[in-house]
Formats: structure tokens, sequence, C-alpha cells
């Protein structure tokens, strides 16, 4: 078969921005198999794969895609399988324009290669085909303790697991799957895929314990007594932060963690909930990444009236992939850019302190902002304009402006450094900590990151672990 | 999922309940609290530790019924299980290396103080228990605060048993007789803990609140519980539940306790409805 050179990948079917917008459905919905085998012909399968060296976990791009093309696709799926634990994840999540396909050689001229769009196809192929469920590895007798089942910690417990190593994955909250259950809205991510990809590490004889808070319920130091050899700490990111404005209390200000699991894990969407959310009316939501895109479309099909995302700098700033950006827009969200919240207002009723609507939010004051000079890391500084606030009606606030590390494990672990922003501070190659057979990754480590990285430090530390405990 | 092992009705409103949970009970302390939901796709509520046996390996836990999750805990009978119980979060009440201390509880809250007021009295500090209710019928753990305490003044609201008047009054006295404590441990409705923080503060002496907002997680992920502590943001989950009283600004808490207020009311109504019909 000839190779296809058009210029432009073949598109995502999705749903209709004004139907999508009002359903938690997901809004991409994948490639056909006649699609797939179009865009895989796009690949020119080139000796020195660019591709590879762009991907976190070095999925064998142009092998997987050759298998696609030849219609094998449970056979392209185990191409990927061999390095990546979480494809039908990664393919929706990954943020492939800045990875694979930012080096795809089609990219010079047109567009790259489909590569996350062809991934997601194989994995979701493959979880409507196969019949056999993965099988545990011969035993090698070591145990292992994974903390926290988000993206690093499934990735370095599945690799682990591969090798014979008798892994426990310890989660806080009563559902595995960590920011891909709480925070990544079911519209990008739909749950039964994480949940399936929990089942297969549980057939591969990965032991998922839910309710256990390891610095609570248990310390490390428990888990090394208990006849673990080897500590993983992939408990993610912490705390919200909040901008210390004016108002941040008011009834009607969610930190977007608050906001996303409120309506991911507990299901605050549903028509009845048990759970509840603030639905309909007017929603600003402060800060320009992936998390405020997916708390304000969320917002969105919670029934809001209207949407804002307010940030501080202008669109070339704006840390969220371009994909979601643009499905916002689609979607109707007003995005108010070169703004920055300086207070938020609420109701009081000066007669009746009892009255219900009593500091509830009302609206949302705002400053322009131009940008200056650019600061050390080369983005311009916004810098407010005198004289320009101006507010905005609202009537809900959700605030999404990054994370700071979890303290529960730092401050009942002796032994394990963390840095000024209260990161884990580790070995880069090894994601080794400095105590002593614990190792870390994701955002524990880093802050606030994608979820790919998170898997790669997942798989480095799991390799380096089995080295450890092979010596 | 978490037996429950025994289960008692304290009062109309109020129940007991021990549950299996070894890990937790292994751990928990005084002043700390738990997650739980009693069925899958249930809600997550956070209740404060009332008493553990390690050996037994439960945990005790003591709530009213206010809204539909609680309905439903309390309609669960001993045999039963819970689906989720996490824990111990938050930090332990500070007790160490104090003398002297008066515990004020206000109504279901007297269930939280009572293991901090055990806790002191068997490290042999001397406790004083004020403990509030606005009736008789309400009236809970007078037997266990007896043994757990030097001096105990039963307050009702109404007069209706122990003496007339709220927990102000008893611990006004104390302190016009220029009665001195190394701290001022306070546990109740928010209203009450801001008074007893105001009739204390003149005083001088340390008060320290137990506060218990709107929670999901429970383990500084989400940030719901966030109040404001000397002017800034902190987390009840996390740096709390307890917090230097002076410094917590009850107003902005109350409103924020009020958030969900309809939601809550009308998923109470629903639940007791069908509980209702099932009676039928």
């Amino acid at each position: 078969m000839a190779a296809n050179m058009s210029l432009k990948k073949n598109p995502m079917p999705s749903q209709e921005p004004q139907v999508r917008a009002h359903n938690f459905g997901e809004v991409a919905l994948g490639y056909s198999e006649a699609a797939a085998l179009d865009e895989a012909a796009r690949c020119l399968n080139c000796k020195h794969m660019p591709c590879v060296s762009g991907c976190p976990v070095n999925i064998h791009i142009p092998e997987f895609i050759a298998k696609v093309r030849e219609g094998d696709f449970e056979g392209a799926y185990q191409v990927i399988n061999q390095t990546s634990s979480l494809p039908a994840v990664c393919g929706r999540v990954c943020p492939q324009e800045t990875q694979c396909e930012s080096k795809c050689v089609r990219g010079v001229k047109g567009e790259p290669v489909g590569i996350g769009r062809l991934e997601r196809f194989v994995a979701d192929w493959h979880n409507a085909h196969a019949t056999e469920a993965p099988v545990p590895a011969p035993s090698n007798g070591h145990k292992v303790a994974v903390i926290g089942s988000g993206p690093s910690g499934l990735t370095c417990a599945g690799d682990l697991a591969k090798k014979g190593y008798k892994v426990t994955v310890f989660e806080a909250l009563h559902t595995a799957g960590g920011v891909l259950v709480y925070g990544i809205p079911e519209f990008r991510l739909p749950k039964a895929i994480v949940q399936k990809e929990v089942d297969n590490l549980k057939a591969m004889g990965v032991d998922v314990k839910t309710n256990m808070v390891i610095g609570k319920t248990l310390t490390i130091d428990e888990l090394f007594g208990m006849g673990y050899e080897a500590v993983f700490v992939g408990s993610g990111a912490g705390l919200p932060s909040f901008m210390n404005i004016p108002g941040e209390s008011l009834k009607g200000v969610y930190s977007a963690n608050e906001f996303l699991t409120r309506s991911n894990l507990m299901k605050a969407y549903l028509d009845d909930p048990v759970t509840p959310i603030s639905k309909g009316g007017k929603v600003a939501v402060v800060g320009g990444g992936n998390v405020a895109m997916d708390a304000a479309r969320t917002a969105l099909r919670l029934g809001a009236e209207k949407v804002y995302i307010i940030y501080r700098r202008s669109m070339d700033e704006l840390p969220a992939r371009h994909e979601e950006v643009e499905h916002a827009m689609e979607e109707g969200i007003e995005f108010k850019l070169l703004n920055n919240p300086v207070e938020i207002l609420g109701y009081h009723n000066p007669d009746d302190k009892r009255d219900p609507k009593n500091g509830c939010v009302t609206g949302i004051k705002c400053i322009r902002m131009e940008l200056g000079e650019p600061d050390e890391r080369g983005r311009r500084r916004p810098v407010p304009v005198e004289g320009s606030e101006f507010t905005l009606d609202v009537d809900t606030v959700v605030i999404s402006i990054g994370t700071s590390p979890n303290p529960l494990i730092k401050s009942t672990t002796v032994g394990l450094e963390v840095n000024k922003h209260g990161g884990i501070i580790v070995e880069e190659t090894t994601g080794a900590t400095t105590k002593k057979g614990v190792y870390a990754g994701g955002d524990a480590v880093t802050g606030a990151a994608t979820v790919i990285s998170a898997m790669g430090a997942g798989k480095v530390a799991a390799k380096a672990i089995d080295e450890y405990l092979s010596k | 999922m978490y037996k429950i092992v025994a289960k008692k009705c304290l009062n109309p409103t109020v129940t007991m309940m021990d549950i299996e949970a070894p890990f937790v009970a292994a751990k928990a302390q005084p002043g700390q609290f738990i997650i739980l939901r009693t069925d899958a796709d249930g809600e997550r509520i956070p209740l404060t530790i009332a008493g553990y046996d390690r050996t037994a390996g439960t945990v005790k836990i003591i709530f009213q019924i206010v809204g539909a999750t609680t309905e439903k805990l309390n309609h669960k009978e001993a045999g039963d299980f819970l689906q989720d119980f996490v824990g111990p979060l938050g930090m332990p009440t500070e007790i160490e290396g104090l003398k002297k201390v008066c515990i004020v509880g206000g109504g279901v809250g007297c269930a939280i103080a009572l293991p901090i007021a055990q806790a002191l009295h068997a490290a042999g500090c001397e406790v004083t228990s004020v403990i509030g209710f606005r009736n008789k019928d309400l009236l809970i753990l007078e037997d266990e605060f007896k043994a757990a305490s030097d001096r105990l003044f039963v307050m009702t609201d109404d007069g209706s048993y122990g003496r007339h008047g709220n927990v102000c009054v008893p611990l006004n006295e104390m302190f016009e007789a220029g009665e001195k404590f190394d701290k001022v441990i306070t546990i109740g409705p928010l209203i009450m803990m801001k008074f007893v923080v105001a009739a204390t503060k003149p005083t001088g002496i340390p008060c320290v609140v137990s506060m218990n907002p709107i929670m999901i997680d429970g383990t500084g992920m989400c940030g719901g519980c966030r109040l404001i502590v000397g002017g800034k943001t902190k987390f009840a989950c996390v740096d709390g539940p307890d917090f230097n009283g002076y410094e917590v600004d009850f107003d902005s808490a109350m409103e924020r306790g009020t958030m969900f207020r309809d939601f809550e009311r009308h998923a109470h109504e629903e639940t007791c409805n069908l509980f209702n019909k099932e009676v039928k």
C-alpha cells in the first residue's frame, strides 16, 4: 500500500459542540478502522524514529503503527503494551502535540501523524476484542508497596507485577485511579477505562487497598516493618492554592480540586446526586491550565448559563493544551484574557443576619493586565492597568491556579527530604529519594504536571526498584 | 467493608456505633476524625473519633441524625457493614504537659470532647468539664464525663436538667473567681465555640477549638474544608481540626457551613420518605 501523503490528519470524529456542552459523554469518539488504516499509512516509518524520543515512556511508535497498517490491531496493542501500561488513558489525555507528534517528520510540512489518535484506537480495539485476561507473572518472592493509584502508581505497579513482584497499592480514597478518577472529567476520560486498567492490574496479581492514607493509617516505616522491601511514593499533588484576595471563603467559591472531585469522584453531575455541587448560574474559572479547562467545561455541562475563564496573561501564554482550549471555545466558554481577579464579592443583607443568601457570591472584581518585561522563565510578566477594575456578575467561582504537595507523607517519614516547594527530592534517573528503599515520582515530586510524565516517572522508578531488589 | 459491631441510641437523635477497623483503631488519638461512606455511591462524611479499642480493633463514633447520610447510617444495625471507613485523619489534640484543663462540650460535640477528657484524666491532669445541651432529652455521656473529670457542670438551655443556662455561665463564674487553667478546649456548635472563645479571651488562657467544616476527601486534596485562621487560609483536614480559637474567623465558618443547606434539607427529607415507604 502506498503511503498516504495527505498533509492533514484524519479528523477525530467528535460530538457537536452544542450537543456535548450539555452531556458528560466523551467528546472525542475515536477513529473507525478505516480512518485508523488511512492515518497509519501517513507514517513514513523513519529509521531514526524521532517520535520515540518525544515519548516519556518510549513507546515503539513506528512499530505499532506498522502493525495498524497491516490491520493487526492486537499486534499493535502488544507493541504499545511493552512500554506503556495505560494506552487507553494516554491516547486520550497525553499532550501529543508537544511530545511524540512534535518530533514527527510529517509535521515539518503539514500535520504530524495522529499518533495519539492511533494509540487510542489500538487500546480501545484491544479492550473491545481481547478475550484473555492478563495473567500474573511467576513470583520472584519480593514485596513492594506503591502509595497512590494515580498514573505514576499504576504504571510502577504494573511494571513491577510484570517482573514477578508482589505489589500492593495503597489508595487514600475509596476508589482507585487517583487524578484519573477524581480530577479528569468523564467527557475526556471515561471512568470505565480507568476501571478496566485497574482490573487488569488486579488480574496480574496486584493488590489494591483503598481507604489507606499513608502518613496516617500507616507510615512508610511501618510498611517496611510489614515486609515490603521497597516503597514507591506516587501520592500526587496536594492542597489547592488560593489567591489570598478578599472573598475567597464566600459560598460558591471552590478550588478546582473540590469542584472536580464533587462532580467526578462523588458523581455530583447526576440528576439526583448524593453529594451537592452548584449547578447552573454564571461561573468564573480562574486560571489557564488544563485543570481550569476541565472545571469550566464541567460547569457548562452542569447547566451553567455562562462560563468565563479568567487568565492574567494572553492566549500565547495560556498553559492548557491547544485542543482543550479549542474545545472550550467551541462549546461557548468565554475567555477573559489579561484579567486578574482582585476581589470576590458577596451578598450581605444588613437587615437580616439569617438571610440564607448572606455570604453567597454575587460577582468577581477584576483588573485588566498588560504584558510587561519577560520574567526569569522568559514569559512576559503581566502588569495591572491602573484604574481598569470591572465586575463580572457570577454566582460561582472556581479557583484553578495550582496546588502544593501534600504534607502527610513528608511529615511522618524521617529521612525523606523535600525541596522548598514541598516536592520530594529524587535522583532523576532512578526516582530514588533520600531515604533508602523509597522511590517517588509524579506530581508528589514535580508539582502539578501531566499524566504521561507521571507515568514516565513510575516507569523509571519500577526499573530502579527492580535493580535495587535484584542486587 | 467495615462491620458495625455494636449500636446504641444515646438519645432520640444521637447514636453511638463501634466499627471494626483495626488499622484505624491502632493509630487513633483524641481529636482525630474518620471519613465514612454508608453505601457504594454514598456521600463521604467526616465524624470525629469518640473512642477506640486497640485490642478489639474497633473505633467508636457518635453522630447526630442531621441529614441524609446520618439518617441512612442510623438505619444500619449491629452486624451490618459500612462501605468505607478511613482514618485516623487530622492532627490529634495536643494534651502533653497539661496540668489543669477546662473542657467545654456542647451537644453531640461532647462525644468528641470525651476522649480528650479521658486522655487528660489518664495522664494525671486536673479536668473540669462543662457539658451543655438544649434539654434533658438530649443529654448524653454524663456518667462517662463524671468518671473522666475532677469537676463536672451539666447545663441545659431550658433548665430541664442540671443547671439552667449555657456553658458560658459556669465558665464565667470560674473566671470571675480567678480560676486559672493551662488551656480551655471547646467542641460543639460554632456559635457556642465562638462564645466560649469570647468568654475566655479576657483571661489570656489559651483556647483551642475543634472545627468541623464541610469536607470531601479529608486527606489534603480538595480544599473544601478551608477556614480563615489568623487571616490565612487553613485546611481543617490536615492543619486541624483543632485551631487556636482566638485566630478562627467564626463568622465566615458559620456562613460556609450553610453553603448546601437547601440541598441537605431536601436530601434528608427524601431519605426519610424512602425509609417511611419501606416501613409501610
